[in-house]
């Protein structure tokens, strides 16, 4: 019998994550024999919930499928009431939702950037330990992240779970000096953003790349976060009511998440990279300038990149966010006029981890008969176990320790939000 | 450095939506002191480091959905000198807890292609129906104010100051007009338990309930008045089933009114 090496690696409980997950990993004679990304975190039946409830009820409750991106929830199910309904959002409220929208894009992005994936790359267990020996870099982070909070706060009510949006537009007019009060700190942001761009890109990223099937919304006028159509970097451009006939789920054993797949039953990537690649030429003259600058390719293949990546789109939004703030002017009504009827509606922004699908089918009263929304995490799950495939083969040779961590950072590379998908991470690396 | 030992801290979490523990992580300006005041012990949304048990404190968040919950709460139960439920799923049960009053079955086949590789409970509950619970901090999420009062509390052995009378109060303290009376806007407040900065009502809305039953409120005296302003039974009924649907107060009206509507 031939000699057998046989290792088994588990990370039971993934940290720095949102929510639970873990990572299986049986690796035979050098050769990887499973690996499975699982998701535990408990499943939580919103599509099921949402049955029998008004339309105008779906912001408040799916907001609560993610407490980090709240927004993206918030968007995409008033956006698809919209739709149903035959309403639209435009001019002021429409640059309100994008500015608020930024704000949480800044929030999501620092807190993974700073708090929860430079630890890896430093060296460190936490960003707590980081600011012992770099407090400035800390701090600096967390100023910002507070910035991405208080335009949540001063648009949205409450940075997280955001009271004050609704569909059809908002509850109460933000004040033109409220919102231009944004102003300062947005300008140091932009300045401070610029250095960070720098300070992530010169991170040591390992090796390893991937050719990946980028999936993003696209705007003909702006990067696209809130609306758009999709297109792919295998050339699909498509309406998002069609999103269905082109992406579906499966359902596997070893996960409460669904993993998306592409009509070619192949992963697909969504998230900062994606948009990064399909929509560069859209990110402002500075986040391009900067981007290059750093090195960045035009085409980034490698996922750990990404957080350089974040970074970049946190400088874009800093901008973007001033550009509306300096802007705005009050709207005439905080609210279109909306008369409840029979209707079917799509709704998909780019919520800071990837696109965000919502589908409904509302009744004569306006009660909601039908619901499907996939997250982002949950159509990367599958890419995500590619990416860790790849990862292991490439880093065979490390210790158990130490591929247990360059696993975990892999999948961070992902931030990604286990409540979410939880329709997500332990890892276990099982070595014979 | 200081010999001294520190309270050792753990943040657990079930079945939630991650915002009330990223409410730690959104004391932009007081984390890195809390950070400096305990030992972190577990806390898997900021740290992969992790200390044994016993804890001083455990700070929980999420409700109870799977059996796997409940033996997974006793053991944080055993290792935790003070046991602090944050967030309106550890004290209520959350939104998830709306599957409570429906066919659990039929939820899973509503969105799961497999159901057999689903394990849940029927319901989902908060932890005190499962162990002893110290303090309970309520909100959908949890004010991060307030979550900083409790941690304080805890670490100077003292009571938390937080308030459990009605969010009319918080209205009336901060000079916020009333929606009801000068809008005919719906609004929880009566019965709901002030915290989080009577936010709606400074929006122009009425509150929807996300700190749950404020004591000895009176839902039935409200309902009246919400079907007076205009609410169908079906509305006033869903009004109470939201984030702390599992409340009892909230629970026990929005069946009463469920029932009415036959």
């Amino acid at each position: 019998m031939a000699k057998t090496t046989s290792r088994i690696i588990k990370v039971d409980e993934l940290a720095r994550v949102e929510g639970e997950g873990a990572l299986k990993l049986r690796i035979s004679q050098g050769e990887i024999k499973d690996l499975q990304f699982r998701i535990h975190e408990p499943p939580r039946f919103f599509e099921a919930l949402l049955r029998g409830r008004i339309y105008a009820d779906a912001p408040d409750i799916t907001s609560r499928i993610c407490g980090i991106c709240p927004v993206a929830y918030i968007m995409g199910s008033s956006q698809a009431m919209e739709d149903a309904l035959g309403v639209r959002v435009t001019g002021p409220l429409r640059d309100l939702r994008r500015l608020v929208y930024c704000a949480e894009w800044i929030e999501s992005h620092v807190l993974h950037v700073f708090l929860l994936h430079a630890p890896d790359f430093l060296g460190y267990q936490d960003a707590i330990l980081i600011s012992k020996d770099h407090p400035e870099l800390v701090a600096t982070a967390l100023r910002l992240k507070k910035l991405g909070n208080r335009i949540l706060e001063v648009i949205g009510g409450r940075a997280i779970h955001p009271v004050n949006l609704k569909v059809g537009g908002v509850h109460k007019i933000p004040s033109k000096a409220e919102v231009q009060s944004l102003a300062e700190e947005l300008k140091w942001a932009i300045e401070t953003s610029e250095g960070l761009v720098k300070a992530v890109s010169a991170f040591d990223f390992p090796d390893y790349s991937y050719d990946y099937n980028c999936v993003a919304m696209r705007h003909s006028d702006e990067y696209a976060i809130c609306e758009g159509r999709l297109v792919s970097s295998k050339g699909l451009d498509i309406d998002i009511a069609s999103f269905e006939e082109h992406f579906s789920e499966e359902h596997v054993s070893h996960s409460n998440a669904l993993h998306g797949v592409a009509d070619t039953g192949k992963p697909y990537l969504v998230g900062p990279i994606a948009r990064y690649n399909l929509n560069f030429e859209q990110l402002s003259p500075l986040a391009q300038a900067t981007a290059k600058d750093c090195g960045l390719p035009r085409m980034i293949d490698n996922p750990f990149m990404s957080i350089a990546v974040r970074m970049v789109e946190v400088l874009y939004t800093c901008q973007e966010a001033l550009r509306l703030v300096e802007n705005y002017e009050e709207p005439d009504a905080a609210c279109v006029e909306i008369t409840p009827r029979a209707g079917e509606g799509f709704g998909c922004t780019e919520a800071p981890r990837g696109i965000c699908y919502h589908h409904y089918k509302l009744d004569d009263q306006g009660r909601i008969t039908f619901a499907k929304i996939m997250p982002p995490t949950s159509q990367n799950q599958k890419q995500i176990e590619r990416d860790l495939w790849g990862v292991v083969e490439r880093y065979m040779d490390l210790s158990d320790d130490d591929l247990k961590w360059r696993c975990e950072q892999a999948i961070r590379n992902y931030d990604p939000c286990i409540s979410c998908a939880t329709h997500f991470l332990k890892l276990t690396v099982d070595r014979d | 450095m200081a010999t001294a030992k520190k309270p050792r801290l753990a943040v657990w979490k079930f079945s939630s939506c991650d915002g009330c523990q990223l409410s730690l992580l959104d004391l932009e300006d007081e984390l890195l002191t809390v950070a400096d005041a305990v030992e972190i012990g577990f806390f898997l949304e900021a740290t992969r480091a992790e200390v044994k048990g016993p804890y001083d404190i455990s700070l929980v968040e999420g409700s109870v959905s799977t059996p796997h919950d409940i033996k997974r709460i006793q053991k944080v139960r055993r290792q935790s000198k003070v046991l602090i439920t944050i967030g309106a799923c550890a004290t209520s049960g959350g939104i998830q807890a709306l599957r409570n009053i429906n066919d659990t079955d039929d939820f899973i086949k509503c969105v799961y292609a497999h159901p057999e590789y689903i394990s849940t409970l029927e319901t989902s509950t908060p932890i005190c129906e499962h162990v002893k619970v110290d303090f309970e901090l309520r909100g959908c999420p949890v004010d991060k104010y307030q979550l900083l009062e409790v941690l304080n509390a805890a670490l100077n052995g003292r009571k938390p100051n937080i308030p459990t009378h009605s969010q009319c109060i918080e209205c009336k303290l901060s000079g916020t007009v009333c929606v009801m009376v000068s809008k005919q806007i719906p609004c929880l407040g009566p019965v709901t338990q002030a915290g989080c900065g009577n936010i709606c009502p400074s929006c122009n809305r009425g509150c929807y309930g996300c700190f749950g039953p404020a004591e000895a409120a009176n839902p039935a005296a409200l309902s009246h008045h919400l079907l007076e302003a205009g609410m169908s039974l079906e509305q006033a009924s869903h009004f109470y089933r939201s984030f702390n649907a599992n409340a009892d107060a909230f629970r026990d009206e929005s069946a009463r009114l469920e029932e009415l509507n036959g």
